[in-house]
């Protein structure tokens, strides 16, 4: 075979690649939709019974508060079959209302409860499709995919959902965030396949670099769970208003009351919040320096302030301040979720914004 | 430690009001409890400063006359830098310049700079004539090195070490002290379980303090109770990773004063020594001198390109390399490598990067009787990114025209590698590899202009502003000028010589060569920091309290009882999980509790559990 021939194949068979992976997320995005109404399904179900249990909650504390203080819950761990383990009480914090988890979008409700199930099984279907879209387009281009905004943008979603059915996996209390996330993803994919798609392609030689995979892995990686937890931050901000209506006697709207009773408490959605983003935090600052590091191999210095990298360190400042405040009184709550929200908008504009609107040595990105 | 503060673990403790239905304690605003209540106990679970309000005077009253006011001055002045101090050093101040630190980062990405982009500051100053000048007196084309972005850092970085030293302090007080004794009241903490054992007080003490050895807790026995402590490394983590950014910045400032950074373009063939006289261009911080170059030097070998030639891409560069050979030192032994984009060459503190490359094709001038004046291979300046390039080829002594006067020649030279074709109407070059190379030149005779002492472009003909260059024209008085291909000649009007485009056409590799101390400390400092943030993010520090007290019918009672820095989901599982290695050990008496069910969860009033 001549030279010019194997090319050829090779051409061949990475469009081939290609058209796959378009495929692919193509499918995966038409799975979501169904998810997508799954969960809309649930919530509407959900709907139908009345909760109101942090109403409940709260009125009776407001009535008895002062005579009463935090209630305690009782854990027992199953005991051995010889020796019961002793009781733990728990006790939550001061200041703290105590109000109970929302029972998820389903409400309690049977028929809500099965199509939530249905949502998280095509979510995860959607995901599984997702990541052989991805793969492939990683195969035809024979690189990391993670060359352009196309590439970057579903990479990205891939990831986020992923760590969602991770925690689903883990049992933990995340079936809430489904229709969030769900809904964003498609947006994310939709801008994906029409504003931002670029055709497969190979990369210029300042990305031929290990670091490359190193730092833009963990950046993708940190978006995705930081964006996980400024869902929940922004969750977290309407629950507490809706708490704190309630605490002060006022009545909030039916839609709103069907809705946030149905989340977690502020307290649990704000402690979320708090664990996504400082677990994920000492990755970030890994991240920035994985950049400089590669930036010194490929431009010769560690840090130029381009704006890309500029950016980077705005976010990074934004979640210290997040997390110093956090541990500041007079700043937690409202304030610290305020901050984290500032900070994941920075992280955005520095994914879109800067590609977009300012450019620099990160133009590869390419829009 | 002071009372009533914020910022400490009392505020996340737990009750306004006892379970019992007891009054409330009243505590601060949101809720806390005063530190009274757990004594020592949930004090210095951190050592993160707390808020204290601070009188508005500090002076006292003033004795009469001039020693009154002078002792009076004295005391307010000090007082007045001491509440500074402590304003400055304080968290809410760190968040603030933390926060300002961020903003001010903004111009600098949204308005073009000069150290990354001075082309772009001057087109912004043609284009917007009043907000330059207010812009340069604010140092926004410089952001980054301007006054105001400078004193935020310094600021922070004085708040960081004001911080950092006593917080040191207190954190080995702490480790040199012993955890503080079980509070009066264990029912108030976070998580506790108790229960009622045939076993002695002492057994279960002791069984609890080899329990919480064993996990690792520094415990130790105080009074009727054990108290433990764990998870030190919360602080040392937090402080290491605080400490962390000093060495950072302390690495970064030493390496800018040192700094060295340079550019040399080198044709293949020719080489590079590392002094001062052969940079191309040269910059080095405030504290640099000669001496402190490193000592090596290189020869270009061979500069290797490839490039995508299908697709959407293409002529997109795939692999750029410089084959080089190296020595180090005064006359070392030589060695080959090769320099690519990512992969500079590491000499000591010195580092050569490969940066840009272009063309250098041969060119042969030859005088009015044949001889050979110049034989050369002169680099070119690409334009765009298909290569095409600009240059001038110079003949400053050793020509003689056709009367054999001395003068000066000069051509200006236009390359391009991949020529699209006579007749198509465009010079410019259609593909970056060496397909179908052209040299378009046109030549000038007299004075170049370069003895007169004005600092001269080597890659350009200055032809406009010199009136003794006169441009070579032929008998009709039209412009010689002629694209050659390689091995062709362009002949000089009136026998005054001639301009041959050799075969040869190399390569050239700019390199920059860059030199800066302190870059394994900032790495070192890098690394210590996420350590230390891994470490005071993920780790729990927790106190635990085992109480075992005989009752007044003789059963012993025993109370385990946990407080950590927050809530914390595990916390009752240790609690949980300790209380139960205890229980093995001083088992409850199965009489005591009789209607006690072990699998229930239940969500229950304070008098419920009570009860239970
Ligand atoms: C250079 C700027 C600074 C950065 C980037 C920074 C970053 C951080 C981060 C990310 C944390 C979270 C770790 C944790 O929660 O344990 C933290 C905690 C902390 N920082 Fe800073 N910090 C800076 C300056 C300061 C300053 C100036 C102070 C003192 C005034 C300070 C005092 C503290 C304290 C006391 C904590 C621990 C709070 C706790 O125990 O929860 N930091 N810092």
């Amino acid at each position: 075979m001549t030279f010019a021939a194997a090319t050829e194949l090779a051409t061949a068979t990475n469009e081939h690649l290609a058209n796959i992976s378009n495929t692919l997320i193509y499918s995966a995005m038409a799975v979501y939709t169904l998810a997508f109404f799954a969960y809309i399904a649930e919530w509407l179900f959900g709907s139908r019974s009345k909760v109101g249990r942090t109403a409940a909650a709260l009125t009776a504390e407001a009535a008895t508060a002062k005579a009463k203080g935090p209630a305690v819950t009782v854990k027992s761990k199953g005991g051995t079959a010889v020796l019961e383990r002793p009781e733990v009480i728990v006790r939550s914090s001061a200041g703290s209302r105590d109000v109970p988890d929302g029972p998820g979008a389903h409400g309690g409700d049977e028929q809500g409860d099965l199509y939530g199930r249905i949502a998280v099984s095509l979510t995860v279907l959607a995901f599984l499709v997702e990541l052989c879209g991805v793969l492939a387009r990683a195969a035809s281009v024979q690189r990391a995919p993670w060359g352009n905004m196309y590439e970057f943008n579903i990479t990205f979603s891939t990831v986020a959902v992923g760590v969602y059915v991770v925690l689903l996996a883990l049992k933990k209390n995340v079936r809430w965030l489904g229709l969030f996330l769900t809904t964003t993803v498609l947006l994310d994919l939709g801008l994906a396949v029409t504003v931002l798609y670029t055709a497969s392609d190979q990369l210029v030689p300042a990305l031929h670099s290990y670091w490359l995979y190193i730092h833009v892995s963990t950046a993708i990686f940190c978006g995705a769970v930081l964006y996980v937890g400024a869902i929940s931050t922004l969750l977290y901000l309407f629950k507490d208003s809706y708490e704190n209506k309630l605490a002060g006697g006022g009545k909030p709207g039916a839609f709103a009351s069907s809705v946030l009773e149905r989340l977690p408490a502020s307290a649990s959605l704000d402690k979320f919040a708090y664990r996504i983003n400082a677990a994920v935090f000492p990755l970030w600052t890994f991240t920035i320096i994985a950049g400089a590091i590669w930036a010194e191999s490929a431009w010769g210095r560690y840090w130029g302030w381009d704006p890309k990298e500029t950016w980077a360190f705005i976010t990074w400042v934004a979640y210290a301040c997040y997390l110093h405040a956090r541990s500041t009184a007079g700043w937690k709550g409202r304030k610290a979720a305020y901050i984290a929200l500032i900070a994941f908008g920075c992280w955005l504009f520095n994914y879109y914004g800067v590609n977009i609107f300012v450019g620099g040595k990160h133009s590869y990105a390419g829009v | 430690m002071s009372k009533t503060t914020t910022g400490t673990p009392a505020d996340e403790t737990p009750v306004t009001g006892t379970p019992d239905g007891e009054t409330p304690v009243t505590g601060p605003p949101d809720g806390g409890i005063p530190e009274d209540d757990l004594g020592a106990a949930g004090s210095q679970l951190s050592t993160a400063p707390s808020e204290t309000a601070v009188p508005g005077s500090f002076g006292g009253n003033r004795a009469p006359g001039a020693a009154g006011w002078l002792a009076w001055t004295g005391r307010e002045v000090l007082g007045w830098a001491r509440w500074f101090w402590r304003q400055l050093t304080s968290m809410r101040v760190a968040l603030l310049l933390l926060f300002l630190l961020s903003l001010g980062a903004v111009p600098g990405s949204l308005i073009p700079q000069t150290n990354t982009n001075a082309m772009k500051v001057d087109a912004f100053r043609q284009a917007h004539k009043t907000l330059a000048p207010l812009y340069d007196k604010l140092g926004l084309f410089h952001v980054y090195s301007s006054v105001w972005f400078s004193a935020i850092y310094i600021l922070l970085f004085v708040s960081l070490i004001g911080c950092i030293v006593p917080r040191t302090w207190q954190f080995t007080g702490q480790l040199r002290s012993r955890p503080p004794g079980a509070p009066k009241r264990l029912t108030r903490l976070p998580a506790y379980a108790t229960w009622r054992t045939g076993a002695a007080p002492e057994e279960v003490r002791e069984a609890a303090l080899r329990v919480l050895k064993d996990r690792r807790f520094r415990a130790h026995t105080e009074g009727d109770a054990v108290a433990a402590e764990k998870g030190y490394l919360r602080e040392a983590g937090n402080l290491a990773f605080h400490i962390a950014l000093i060495v950072m910045l302390v690495a970064f400032a030493w390496g800018q004063l040192y700094k060295t950074e340079g550019n040399k373009l080198v044709v293949e063939g020719d080489g590079f020594s590392n002094t001062l006289t052969q940079y191309d261009d040269f910059k080095s911080g405030s504290l640099f001198n000669d001496d402190n170059l490193v000592p090596f030097s290189f020869n270009l070998d061979k500069f290797t390109a490839t490039y995508e030639r299908n697709g959407p891409n293409k002529g997109t560069a795939r692999t750029f390399q410089a084959a080089v050979d190296y020595s180090v030192g005064a006359d070392g032994k030589e060695r080959r490598t090769t320099i690519k984009v990512n992969e500079p060459l590491e000499i000591g503190d010195a580092k050569v990067y490969l940066v840009s490359h272009g063309y250098a094709p041969t060119v042969t001038v030859r005088d009015g009787k044949g001889d050979v004046v110049l034989h050369q291979a002169v680099p070119m300046l690409p334009i765009d990114s298909n290569e095409t390039s600009q240059g001038a080829i110079k003949v400053l002594d050793g020509y003689r025209d056709a009367r054999g006067k001395s003068e000066q020649l000069g051509f200006s030279a236009f390359f391009v590698p991949t020529f699209a074709g006579a007749g198509k109407g465009t010079m410019f070059s259609q593909f970056p590899a060496l397909d179908f190379p052209v040299l378009a030149v046109s030549g000038y005779h007299g004075d170049l202009g370069v003895d007169a002492g004005v600092p001269q472009n080597v890659y350009q003909l200055d032809t406009k502003d010199n009136p003794n260059l006169k441009q070579f024209k032929d008998a009709k008085g039209e412009i010689v000028k002629q694209r050659l291909l390689p091995g062709e000649t362009m002949t000089l009007p009136n026998g005054a010589g001639s301009i041959t485009f050799d075969k040869d056409i190399k390569e050239w590799a700019g390199f920059q060569i860059v030199q800066q101390p302190g870059t394994d400390w900032a790495l070192a400092g890098a690394l210590a920091a996420i350590a230390g943030l891994a470490g005071s993010l993920f780790i729990q520090r927790r106190r635990v309290w085992v109480r075992a007290v005989a009752g007044a019918d003789g059963v012993t009672v025993v109370e385990v009882a946990g407080l950590g820095r927050s809530e914390s989901a595990k916390l009752p599982e240790e609690i949980g999980d300790i209380a139960a290695l205890v229980h093995d050990k001083a088992p409850a008496q199965t009489d005591a509790d009789p209607d006690r069910e072990p699998d229930d969860e239940t969500y229950a009033s304070a008098e419920g559990a009570e009860k239970k």
